[in-house]
């Protein structure tokens, strides 16, 4: 089983690395919605302090949904998600190796980039590290989550935007700590308590997720 | 359909599983259902409006309780009671629970909007604003959001089984994500103000939680009625095709006509 997930896990990666580009669009989306607060709220950089976590966790929340589609739909398009529904493996195992590679190529490359972004922000230290910490911690309950809309959408005309619909008020308490591991550092707390909610999350999402997107390609594919 | 024909005797229950007799059946108890809600909401206006004492702090205002609790508490109550539905739909397969699940989302969206707005109109006497971020608000407004989700779901799939299992896989994850969502809420709103804008807890008089309990009631009674009168729409679009259907059909522009 564990040697299946990993296959698959090599496979996805190999198809990302193949297709540069769709990767590297979601990390530009990452940035230029980044780019976008400052123009709005204005370059001062006591505000822009205040409001860089949840500027970028915001971000970050987009530019996972909207790279969601890539998960299942190719492999919906060209009949390899039905082979893999009829492998003797357990569907949930393999649909949890397609959301790794899913977070390895796009959670990974949002939370290094939150260095940079960090640094534009004006943020201390301390904060970028809570910030990118807290994006490490939370981004994996980002893509597990997501992946539950993109299987329950697997072919609907809008699914884009209905994906969204469905995912992003799941996401909340993701958006909340993630955020706020970066504001208590601010107020001179630390960040500890919020990224081990953030892990908690993550992970008990990594045991329950994988079993809902598992009942609903089963009914997607029906 | 074929559940009625497979119950077994003397477990008659299972017969209302079947979409034709549950027409039936809801048919009946509808009027019962309004006109019980009728009945106590006219009760409990009385007693809210003409009853209860003036709150000593917000004065004539805070009668929109009578309306605003009830509607909070039916909207977060639906969201159980639809994932519920939902759920047995997933598990056993039955075509019913999927309609009843589909029937109290509307309802359970309404009852969330009516809890925001009027909390909105009572908002602004007592905390001077018709909006403040409070966690109780949050929450009601995501709770909306996750109706939402769900009805928009439900109609962008065109097959209806499909519709009604996956939209009853996401009632299921919502309804985990509920409470964590509801605590992050709370926990994010204390981060940032602390708990200043709650309502003072002052004993309330006994008209008062009267008048409340029976508007409870009321939007209970009325959440039912709409619910199954809402179920018979969907029963008689999804049977269309059978010769019950087209009877019942038949029957009720009969009546009207």
């Amino acid at each position: 089983m564990i040697a299946a997930v990993g296959q698959v896990i090599r496979r996805d990666l190999l198809l990302a690395v193949r297709q540069r580009a769709d990767v590297l669009n979601t990390l530009l989306f990452f940035v230029v919605v980044v780019t976008l607060a400052p123009l709005g709220v204005g370059p001062e950089l006591n505000t822009l302090r205040t409001i860089a976590p949840g500027v970028v966790w915001v971000a970050a929340l987009l530019a996972s949904i909207l790279s969601l589609n890539r998960l299942f739909a190719h492999d919906f398009a060209d009949g390899t998600l039905e082979q893999l529904l009829l492998t003797r493996e357990p569907l949930a195992a393999i649909v949890l190796g397609k959301v790794a590679a899913h977070w390895l190529v796009t959670g990974l490359p949002i939370t290094a980039m939150a260095v940079p972004l960090g640094l534009m922000f004006d943020l201390p230290g301390e904060q970028a590290a809570a910030l990118v910490l807290a994006l490490l911690c939370g981004t994996p309950a980002l893509s597990l989550l997501g992946a539950v809309g993109a299987a329950l959408t697997l072919g609907l005309r809008g699914g884009g935007v209905l994906v969204s619909l469905l995912v992003l008020p799941l996401n909340i308490p993701v958006l909340i700590f993630g955020a706020g591991a970066v504001e208590a550092v601010a107020g001179g707390l630390s960040a500890q308590p919020h990224l081990l909610l953030l892990a908690a999350l993550s992970l008990a999402s990594a045991v329950l997720a994988p079993w809902a997107i598992a009942a609903a390609l089963r009914i997607s594919l029906e | 359909m074929s559940s009625s024909a497979r119950a077994e005797p003397g477990v008659h229950w299972f017969r209302f599983a079947a979409p034709a007799e549950f027409y039936r059946l809801a048919g009946k108890l509808v009027p019962w259902f309004a006109a019980l809600a009728g009945v106590l909401a006219v009760v409990g206006l009385y007693i809210g409006f003409f009853k209860a004492p003036t709150d000593a702090q917000q004065g004539e205002s805070y009668r929109i309780i009578f309306i605003h609790v009830p509607a909070a508490w039916m909207a977060m109550f639906l969201y159980v009671v639809m994932a519920f539905w939902a759920g047995v739909g997933l598990v056993f397969n039955t075509r019913l629970s999927a309609m009843l699940a589909s029937a109290i989302a509307p309802t359970g969206a309404l009852m969330s909007f009516i809890a925001l707005w009027t909390g909105a109109l009572w908002g602004r006497p007592a905390w001077g604003a018709y909006w403040v971020w409070d966690a109780r608000l949050t929450s009601t407004l995501i709770l909306l959001f996750l109706y939402c989700g769900f009805i928009a779901l439900h109609a962008a799939i065109d097959d209806t089984r499909r519709a009604d299992k996956a939209a009853a896989v996401l009632a299921l994850v919502g309804v985990v994500n509920v409470p964590i969502i509801y605590f992050s809420v709370q926990w994010w709103n204390t981060l940032h103000q602390g708990a200043s804008i709650r309502p003072s807890g002052t004993s309330i008089a006994a008209m008062m939680v009267a008048g409340m309990l029976v508007m409870v009631f009321a939007f209970w009674m009325y959440a039912i009625a709409a619910v199954l009168h809402r179920v018979r729409s969907i029963v008689l679009e999804r049977e269309q095709r059978s010769a019950w259907a087209q009877q019942a059909v038949a029957q009720e522009t009969r009546k009207a006509g």
